[in-house]
């Protein structure tokens, strides 16, 4: 679930009393060998899955036998069909169809990239304003260092999940609900942006408080360049690393926040599925044996999400072996 | 998981399961449990006409007449009753009957029930007409008095149930609780009814106790103690329940899962045909949509439109694919078992072409778009017939944006000051059972200030001024034959107009353990006094 | 010390006060409380007369002290879908949600810390690359798609255990029990595992690199030099050292778990407080939302202040300047 506030990059917030930290050489013999190359060749298998569900994803206009959202190619007739290896199933539906004869396949590749399309956008906007406020508060101190912090103490108090759903119902009551599908997933991606940002503007602080002392710094600062240039210019490239992390390891949790609030059905709608939605629905045929409606948007999504988390995983132990 | 938690667990069930002996002592009560897809919504009896609420109040309240298990009218509170005059019905009640706070039924109930039924507020006002006056002969003898004859006076009367008056009034519970109230009402959380069951916990959208009256007036078929209901909204759940034994009864059993319930061994399905018709309704009101392409007219004005729309959708396929056969295509907005002509009516046949070239004369050769109101949790698949209509609706270039809501808040937008939507999805049972109700409420004209309910759930304004001089003929006409012509002449109208695109009768499907059994009427209500469940020896 | 704990109070508070705040705005300006209230023709004229009557018209600030002071007497408005007091149908379904996190938080304790401390101590065997894997999973995977796993699983395929709802309950007093029965404690299995999955996983982690981290310390090789036994040292003392954190995570994550158990009784129709929250939103039922928002950030703020003081007491170095320690 989405409650890893504490165990994503956030490095700082995981409380570490009086460990007393090692060593390089010592992390690294007692680190195991055999592990850490069985680990790392999953995250090259990580990598590689994650790659060509992302080239999936993209081509999915081009290579689905059918556009899942355009309800002129929904057939009624061809609705409820199994897998192509069962014996009612038919061509070109390969993993079935569902209620409304949406071929699974499609709805898949079509839904794959819609969650991709959201957790990226969801990571952009909660890493851009997690980013830009972590480097006011670190750099500027003072007052709003502490507005910012303290702001983020109340955020961490609600998990993203809850957040999403306050946003969304708020949302929903003030536009009426009948929301077209730009504007749905735009507010799905801002409830996710709200959600995330916190971890960002922690962890860019807290390099920022490190560099600012810095005598390069101090060093620019004295030949003239204004705050956001030094910022930019000389801090952020300090902080790439673990907000790639963070980036990466929120990717899997936006993701996963989509398809909550579409399982949660105040997500995307059945007409526009996406993976979250195509399982909501599959769940509902789970008992009367037409269980490909549910089982291959689940095994997509699982798929993708412990691909990118292996994927982030990875990163972080490359980043921070102290936590191996 | 280690050897000792697991010990320990193990325990702790032996300990609880102890525990749980002693707790419930007697284990020898009948107990009846069963789940629906929704609440009971109020036990306010005049909050919310909606089916199985309604039923849940038969339980715990009555009415002067009620219907036996074939839906023909016979005495409940009232005894007997005759018309003296065409327009004066007397009513004789029932002595000895009491409400389950001890207080004895009179005539002062019964006319204190029909000005609360009246009341603003109550959902119930067109049970009982609105030009009747109720006037108290003697402590057990009621006259109703009619402006002008009505031979179905007493047609929605089984569901006017009667509360006690001084009750409603030491509660302040006087006024019916409107569905949309804000504050809950005394008698929205408590019932006071003459019913053979009393409800002793109410926990809205939990659960429902109803225990055995010991006071009870009649003779009562089952053989229940108690009556124990949960909600349970997800389709899986609620037929896990029943498979598994958690529940006796539950409704609706989803299509999908018919075979699986059937196979159990342990349940059945119980179907038939449903009195209610789910059809789909159009917006011929507003000079112009609410967003749609279409700016300053509304296509919907325009009969070919309505027309195409109609030969557009294809009720057949939707009958057996979304609803897998359990559904029955109705050319009519009432079911076949409540109009003996309805089998003179043929729906016409699904026409793509004819549609095409209907939207091209009309104007729109390549369609237009316009958004569709749809519950997702009221009726047998709801948002999956939506879907499917959009499909067909694409096909003649029509693109339909769906807006498929819980029934909370589709109702609250489609029932909006001013009706807020241009397509839209309901199904309707009309409650006097009788094709007036469909030709008065459902097409009968709106017109702004209008008190009569007229119209009432016309949600698209359709209106042709002669069904409305029709229905006012068939509410007077007492002859069987006059009045069956009188109203197929209405229903010609409305599909000469292409007035509605009436789709199905969904089956009822109700989901019955095999210790139970019961009575299942074509009015998708489950009455409790009708329900015995085998003891199981213990 | 004192001052510490006297500015965590202080904090928590205002957290509250925003979180108030927020709930208001939403119970207030999220949809007009009049239409939720009035029929559909109610004429102009009677919404106005009861917009007065609402105090709609007064100044926000008087609205916001007249909000938090019914909120302060547990006055969260009335239901728009049911009807009924909000702070009723909350504490009726508080037990289950309560009962519901405390099973899971069991779980996740116990299992965690048994297949943490294993995997520490048997890094190479297969059993420890397999709890690895579980955890894998347990992280990556989505709650409801593992809710609807161990349904397929226990309930569709094998018929072991209930797929919903929380079986027969007891009542005692106001609050209502599962544990009494036979049918509650088997109903709590699947969602308890559900629910605590997530955290199962992370207390697993948690303890294993923890576990890790103290065997590699001089303390743990001086224990084995004095000649304690290795289950002593694992036992007794690395153990022991690891349990700090792990106090500290699975005290801030119950209030977590309560706010996740939102789609734990989603999936299993667990009558709680989330499934109350889920389909308030579904129906845009602004009372419960903003009821359940404070509640929750009640919980969260407790349990953190909980265990910022039981931190101090558990490990004195944290006694420091009350800025440093967070």
């Amino acid at each position: 679930m989405s409650g890893q506030d504490l165990d994503t990059g956030d490095i700082a917030a995981v409380p570490q009393p009086g460990a007393a930290a090692p060593s390089r050489w010592t992390a690294f013999r007692d680190s195991d060998l055999l592990a850490s190359f069985l680990r790392s060749k999953l995250a090259v298998g990580a990598l590689i899955a994650t790659a060509v569900m992302v080239a999936l994803a993209l081509a999915a206009p081009l290579i689905s036998p059918q556009n899942p959202y355009d309800p002129a190619q929904l057939d009624l007739i061809n609705s409820n069909l199994p897998p192509i290896w069962q014996a009612e199933g038919q061509a070109p539906f390969y993993l079935g169809t569902d209620d409304q004869g949406r071929d699974v396949l499609s709805a898949v590749l079509y839904g794959l990239r819609l969650s991709l399309i959201v957790g990226v956008l969801g990571v952009l906007t909660s890493g851009i304003l997690g980013i830009a406020l972590g480097l006011v508060a670190g750099y500027a101190g003072g007052a709003l260092d502490t507005l910012i912090m303290r702001i983020a103490d109340v955020q961490l108090t609600f998990p993203a999940i809850l957040i999403a759903l306050v946003v969304d119902g708020v949302a929903k009551a003030a536009f009426g609900g009948a929301l077209d599908v730009g504007p749905l997933i735009g507010l799905i991606v801002v409830s996710i942006g709200l959600s995330f940002w916190v971890q960002y503007a922690r962890t860019v602080r807290s390099s920022v408080m490190v560099e600012k002392g810095k005598d390069y710094v101090q060093a620019a600062r004295l030949i003239g360049l204004s705050a956001p240039v030094i910022m930019v210019r000389h801090v952020l490239p300090n902080v790439t690393g673990p907000v790639f992390v963070i980036a990466t390891i929120n990717l899997a949790l936006a993701i996963i926040t989509e398809a909550t609030l579409s399982f949660l059905g105040t997500g995307l709608p059945e007409t526009m599925p996406s993976l979250g939605t195509l399982i909501r629905t599959g769940n509902r045929f789970l008992f009367s044996g037409e269980w490909w409606i549910v089982a291959f948007p689940g095994l997509a999504l699982a798929g993708l999400v412990i691909a990118i988390n292996l994927l982030g995983d990875w990163l972080r132990d490359a980043l921070n072996p102290k936590l191996q | 998981m280690s050897r000792t938690l697991l010990k320990s667990l193990v325990r702790g069930v032996a300990a609880g399961a102890a525990l749980a002996l002693v707790a419930m002592p007697a284990q020898a009560e009948n107990v009846f449990r069963f789940a629906f897809q929704g609440d009971i919504k109020s036990l306010d009896p005049y909050s919310l006409k909606e089916t199985f609420t309604i039923g849940m109040h038969a339980a715990v309240y009555e009415a002067l007449v009620t219907r036996d298990k074939d839906m023909k009218i016979v005495p409940q509170l009232a005894e007997s009753w005759e018309t003296p005059e065409p327009t004066r019905w007397r009513f004789h009640l029932r002595k000895g009957v009491k409400f389950h706070d001890g207080s004895p039924f009179t005539a002062d109930d019964v006319i204190f029930s029909a000005q609360r039924v009246r009341a603003p507020g109550s959902n119930f006002q067109t049970n009982v007409p609105a030009d009747a006056e109720f006037v108290k002969v003697d402590d057990y003898t009621v006259d109703m008095v009619l402006k002008r004859p009505n031979p179905i006076a007493i047609a929605q009367f089984p569901t006017w149930y009667i509360m006690s008056k001084t009750w409603a009034e030491k509660n302040g519970a006087v006024q019916p609780t409107a569905p949309t109230a804000g504050n809950p009402g005394y008698a929205t959380l408590h019932e006071n009814g003459t019913g053979p069951f009393v409800i002793t916990e109410q926990q809205p959208g939990v659960k429902t106790i109803f225990k055995k009256f010991p006071g009870y007036w009649g003779k009562v078929e089952s053989n229940l103690d108690q009556a124990v209901f949960t909600t349970i909204s997800n389709d899986a759940t609620r037929v896990a329940a029943l498979l598994s034994g958690e529940v006796d009864w539950m409704d609706p059993v989803p299509l999908q899962d018919q075979q699986r319930v059937n196979a159990s061994g342990t349940a059945t399905v119980m179907t038939g045909p449903e009195l209610r018709t789910i059809f789909l309704g159009m917006d011929q009101w507003r000079d112009e949509l609410k967003d749609s392409s279409v700016k300053g007219k509304n296509p919907f004005k325009d009969p070919k439109v309505r027309e195409a729309f109609y030969l557009a959708i294809d009720e057949d396929t939707i009958a057996k694919r979304v609803m897998r056969g359990q559904a029955t295509p109705s050319a009519l907005l009432i079911a076949p078992a409540l109009y003996d002509r309805a089998g003179e009516f043929k729906r016409p046949a699904t026409d793509l072409k004819k549609a095409k070239e209907l939207m091209a004369e009309a104007g729109y050769p390549d369609g237009f778009s316009l958004t569709m109101d749809c519950p997702n949790d009221r009726y047998v698949n709801d948002e999956a017939i939506c879907q499917a209509v959009v499909s067909m609706l694409a096909r003649i270039g029509v693109k339909v944006n769906l807006n498929a809501q819980p029934k909370a808040k589709y109702f609250a937008k489609v029932l909006a000051p001013g009706y807020d939507t241009s397509f839209y999805l309901v199904g309707w049972t009309p409650s006097s059972q009788d094709s007036h109700n469909i030709l008065f409420e459902i097409a009968g004209c709106r017109k702004a200030g209008d008190k009569s309910g007229r119209g009432g759930w016309n949600l698209g304004g359709y209106c042709n001024p002669k069904i409305d001089e029709i229905a006012d003929k068939v509410e007077g006409e007492t002859d069987k034959t006059k009045r069956d012509a009188l109203i197929k002449e209405g229903f010609d109208l409305i599909q000469a107009d292409w007035g509605y695109i009436p789709l199905h009768q969904q089956a009822l499907a109700w989901g019955v353990s095999k210790k139970v059994h019961l009575v299942q009427r074509p009015d998708n209500m489950l009455l409790l006094y009708w329900v015995s469940k085998d003891k199981t020896p213990s | 010390m004192l001052a510490f704990l006297l500015r965590r109070v202080i904090q928590a508070a205002a957290v509250l006060a925003v979180v108030g705040l927020i709930a208001f705005s939403m119970f207030r300006f999220a949809g007009d409380p009049v239409n939720q209230i009035v029929g559909p023709d109610t004429p102009v004229s009677e919404r106005a007369e009861i917009r007065k009557s609402l105090g709609l018209d007064d100044p926000v600030i008087v609205q916001f002290g007249r909000y938090a002071g019914d909120v302060l007497r547990g006055e969260f408005g009335i239901s728009y879908q049911f009807r009924q007091p909000v702070s009723r149908l909350l504490a009726d379904r508080m037990p289950a949600t309560l009962e519901l996190a405390f099973c899971a938080t069991v779980f996740a304790l116990v299992v965690g810390v048994l297949m943490g401390v294993y995997c520490a101590l048997r890094r190479d065997s297969w059993l420890a690359g397999l709890f690895q894997a579980v955890s894998l999973v347990g992280i990556s995977l989505p709650t409801f798609l593992t809710g609807i796993l161990l349904i397929f699983l226990f309930s569709v395929t094998l018929g072991w255990l209930p797929s919903y709802g929380r079986g027969d309950t007891v009542r005692l007093g106001w609050w209502t029990t599962g544990f009494l029965t036979a049918s509650g404690l088997k109903a709590l299995i699947l969602p308890s595992i559900t629910l605590g999955m997530f955290q199962m996983t992370l207390i697993m982690r948690l303890v294993r690199a923890e576990m890790l981290e103290v065997l590699r310390t001089d303390y743990i090789r001086f224990a084995r030099a004095r000649g304690l036994t290795t289950r002593a040292v694992h036992l007794r003392h690395a153990l022991k050292n690891t349990l700090v954190p792990v106090i500290t995570i699975a005290g801030l994550q119950l209030g977590s778990v309560i706010a996740f158990s939102i789609i734990t009784e989603t999936v299993f129709q667990w009558p709680g407080m989330g499934l109350l929250f889920v389909q308030a939103v579904q129906n845009v039922d602004i009372p419960i939302m903003s009821a359940y928002l404070l509640l929750v950030a009640l919980i969260f703020v407790t349990i953190n202040l909980v265990v910022d003081i039981l931190y101090t007491v558990v490990d004195p170095r944290l006694r420091l300047p009350a800025g440093k320690a967070a």
